[in-house]
Parts: structure tokens; sequence; C-alpha cells
């Protein structure tokens, strides 16, 4: 039996299709999963995310819990301040993508995938040998995201903090718009500006309401999983399960960047120092299709004839109007330019490596 | 969601609408919403004699792939050219201009297996 968000009946009521997803009935697609898109590309779209879990480390042992379990430096972030990471596991792999907040003096939150809450909770716990103090406010919180060019001006109009002075990545804690220790951060997933409001249970629904009732005249309309997912693609954003992995290793996702060698030890880093030291053997690559079809999660990569790798996310980009997708192939064939085979149906269909972002923003 | 009275239609979500000794095939209401947005439908079957429940093409949505399953056999004589530029006709009039293939048989149809759409019904109600 799936679980519903505080959102699920205004989803039925609009007509949304509903999927089982990480054990929530969410909302794929409300009209149309182009439509949707391009209104995230241009106007906005708000997202329903409230699956997605919800940690608070604090105490004065917070950072030191973060810094062990998480690749990035989190000692840079200043209280205000998120940013993307990931919790590597003993083997080089990966146990989830996060993001961390520091939202004020020793009180952190780390928000993680939907599809594993328990898995990261877990860990996080094994490996909180300093005696942080660890509250998973995932079934609580709700979280709404409004994404596009027109966020900013939708949840202004219910704030009198100027949002126009946060920068990507940062985050503040306060009453708003009614809800009381709300957290509004800059933080998204579709390359767009994006809002993304924490809120307890009990304010969702006038939240959402509230937010399609100011965002009208500026298109906003509700957006599903469909569009979050094209959106993130088209950024060659990851998404976890997909793309990364428990076996998969930030360096060969390409997330070397966020992977920080030198801030001390943590979770993995022997390891992953060994592969930075040896070189790694595959990459994550960003593949276009040449002429026609579209590259799914599964599907064999080839080069010359021969099979190389398997594509983990693909999909019809709605703004190149272009099947595009990622997947892992030998380093040696992961230079930009490099043309492979997709086996679409049986099918050799060209395909040539390109950076990421696949879209110019 | 919408199923005329005068179709034939199949567990796969395929309609057939029989006249003579021609067929011709599509997927349902339920089917396209289902799938969302179709940006191409790819048929290279045209000419091919299939059995029913055979592969004859596949649907790509923008988030899914789908493949299309004769719902009685015979040849494949004719493909929706339309469908080439307007794919999305698929979605917008799935049983008008959005039909996928037309089916021609010298010997009749096999309807035995196809479902009325009262039966229909309950299978897509089974199945949302």
């Amino acid at each position: 039996m799936s679980k519903q968000t505080e959102l699920y009946h205004i989803h039925s009521a609009l007509g949304a299709q509903l999927i089982p997803f990480a054990g929530y009935d969410m909302p794929v697609r409300y009209s149309s999963d182009k439509k949707e898109h391009m209104a995230v590309r241009e106007a906005a779209g708000i997202f329903d995310v409230s699956h997605m879990g919800e940690f608070i480390i604090r105490g004065p042992k917070a950072l030191e819990l973060i810094q062990k379990v998480s690749s990035n430096d989190a000692s840079k972030l200043v209280p205000g301040k998120a940013q993307y990471s990931c919790m590597p596991n003993h083997q080089g792999g990966i146990v989830d993508d996060i993001i961390v907040y520091y939202i004020r003096d020793d009180q952190y939150m780390i928000v993680a995938n939907a599809s594993n809450i328990e898995k990261d909770w877990n860990w996080i716990k094994d490996s909180n040998t300093m005696g942080a103090e660890m509250i998973d406010v995932s079934e609580e919180t709700s979280l709404l995201a409004v994404s596009g060019p027109k966020a900013e001006a939708i949840v202004q109009k219910l704030t009198n903090h100027d949002l126009s002075e946060m920068g990507t990545y940062f985050c503040f804690k306060d009453t708003f718009n009614g809800a009381e220790k709300s957290l509004i951060a800059t933080t998204g997933y579709t390359g767009e500006r994006t809002f993304e409001i924490f809120i307890y249970n009990k304010y969702a629904e006038k939240m959402w309401n509230d937010l399609m009732e100011v965002g009208e005249e500026f298109g906003l309309i509700p957006t599903g999983l469909g569009a979050r997912d094209t959106l993130r693609l088209e950024m060659g954003y990851m998404l976890y399960g997909n793309d990364i992995n428990d076996e998969t290793s930030p360096l060969e996702a390409g997330l070397g960047w966020i992977t920080k060698l030198n801030k001390g030890p943590f979770n993995g880093s022997d390891i992953l120092a060994k592969q930075k030291a040896e070189g790694i053997n595959k990459k994550l690559v960003g593949l276009e299709i040449v002429e026609r079809g579209i590259p799914r999660s599964g599907y064999e990569i080839a080069h010359e004839g021969k099979v190389v790798g398997t594509v983990t996310s693909g999909s019809m980009s709605p703004l190149l109007n272009k099947g595009i997708g990622m997947g892992y192939v030998p380093s040696e064939l992961s230079a930009i330019g490099t043309e492979l085979d997709i086996m679409i149906r049986n099918k050799p269909v060209r395909a040539e490596v390109v950076k990421r972002p696949f879209i110019t923003k | 969601m919408n199923f005329p009275e005068n179709l034939l239609y199949t567990e796969d979500h395929e309609w057939v609408k029989i006249d003579g000794n021609t067929a011709t095939v599509g997927i349902t209401d339920f089917a396209q919403s289902q799938l969302g947005d179709i940006v191409y439908v790819e048929i290279e079957t045209e000419g091919d004699e299939l059995d029913a429940a055979e592969v004859f093409g596949s649907v790509e949505a923008v988030k899914t792939v789908a493949d299309l399953y004769m719902p009685v056999g015979g040849t494949v004589s004719e493909i929706n050219g339309e469908l080439e530029d307007e794919p999305e006709l698929v979605n917008t009039d799935p049983y008008g201009k959005g039909w996928l293939i037309k089916i021609t048989t010298e010997d009749g149809f096999d309807t035995d297996d196809l479902l009325s759409v009262e039966a229909y019904t309950e299978h897509v109600k089974a199945q949302s």
C-alpha cells in the first residue's frame, strides 16, 4: 500500500496520473509532459516532492558527522548556504547523492532521495560514533518546489524577505506565508531558478493553493515527476538508482567536483583517492542521438559492433526535440565528439558523446 | 475516458475496427493517456504478413516506449503517413486521425480473442 503526500487529493482532483514511486503515490503528469516541461523552462511549475527525505543533524558534533559521511567539504558552508554532496560507501560506490543545508550554528539538514531514506538513515547512524544529534523529519515535512524563470516573482508575493538577494544554493528558516519554521532554499533539480519550500505537513495544502493563486498571472502550472525527469536530464543531473548507485564511483559519474579528497578522511576517501591516483576505467557521458531515436535506461551502448556500456538515463529532450541520454562507457571512448551506437530494438542508432548540460543555460 | 462502442479491443490497449477484409488499428484513449506525449511512431512492417499478437511497431512517448501488437492476423497494408510529421495525433485523436495501420486479409479476421467495449472497460478499471 503506497503512502500519500498531504497533497494527494489535490493531485487527484487536478486529474493527475499517479504512479507508485519510492513508496508514495506521486503525480507523474497533470496534463502533458512536454507542456509541463516547457512551463518550467519558460514560466514556472510547482512540484510536490514531499516524498523526499529530510534529516536534521545538530549539536556540537554535527559538522564532524557530516564531514565523515559526505564527500564535499561542509566546513566551507556558512549559515544560510547549501551544497550538493554525496555519501560514498567503503567500496567506492555511492550510498546517495544529497544536499546539505547549513541552517544555523550547529544545525544542518540533509535532504535525501525518497527511495534511500531508510538506507541513508542507517548509514549515517552507523557513522555517528561522535554522538551528533540526528532527527528524521521526513514524515512530518512537505516539500514544494517552484521552478522556472518566474519562480522568484511568484514566491516573492508571499514573503517580505528580498529573494533577489539569494543566490543559488542559499536558504533561510523563518515563518513563511503563515507557515512557522519553514525552510526556503534556492536549491533545485531543473536548471531553472527554483525555490524549495520545506514546511510542516499541516501547512502544505494552504501553501500549494496560495502559490497557485499568486502564480496564476505568471503562468504557474502544476508539474509532475515526468517533467522533473526530462528537466534534470537536459541539465545532465544525476538520478540516483539510474545514473549512480552503490556500485558507481563519484569519480566515474563526473562528481569529482564534489569529492574533496583534501578535506581530511571521510567514508570511502581512501578508495576514492586510490581510484583518482590510478585513473578510472569508465566514465558517465552525455549522449545525443544524431538522427532519430530515443535512448532509454538499460539500452546497450556499442562501439564498432561491440557492446561497451549501458544507457542509465534517456528520454526525448522537449527543448532540443532530440533523443538524449547518459551512460557509462570506457574512458577511452568518453571524449566529446566520440561516435557510438545505441542499440534500440536490436538496431544500432548513431549517437555522439556531447557535453553536459545538453542545453545552454 | 472514451471507448467507442463500434470498436473491438485488445488487452494491450489497441483498438480495431473491422470493415470486411480490412481492419483499422490504433491505440486507445487509455493507452495514449498512460504513455503521455507521443513523439514518434515507428512502424517498419508495411507489406509484412503478421500473426495476431505479433509486434508490428512501437510508439515512443517522451517518458516511455511501448510495443504495438497486431490485434488480428493479416497483412499490414497501410501505415498512417500523417504520423510522421504529427505523432501527437495519437494523443489528440486516437480513434480518428491518430490511427496507426490497416490490416487486410483474404481469409476473414479471427476476432475471438478481442474484447468488447464492456470487457475492455472492465479491463482498464482493473488496471487503474
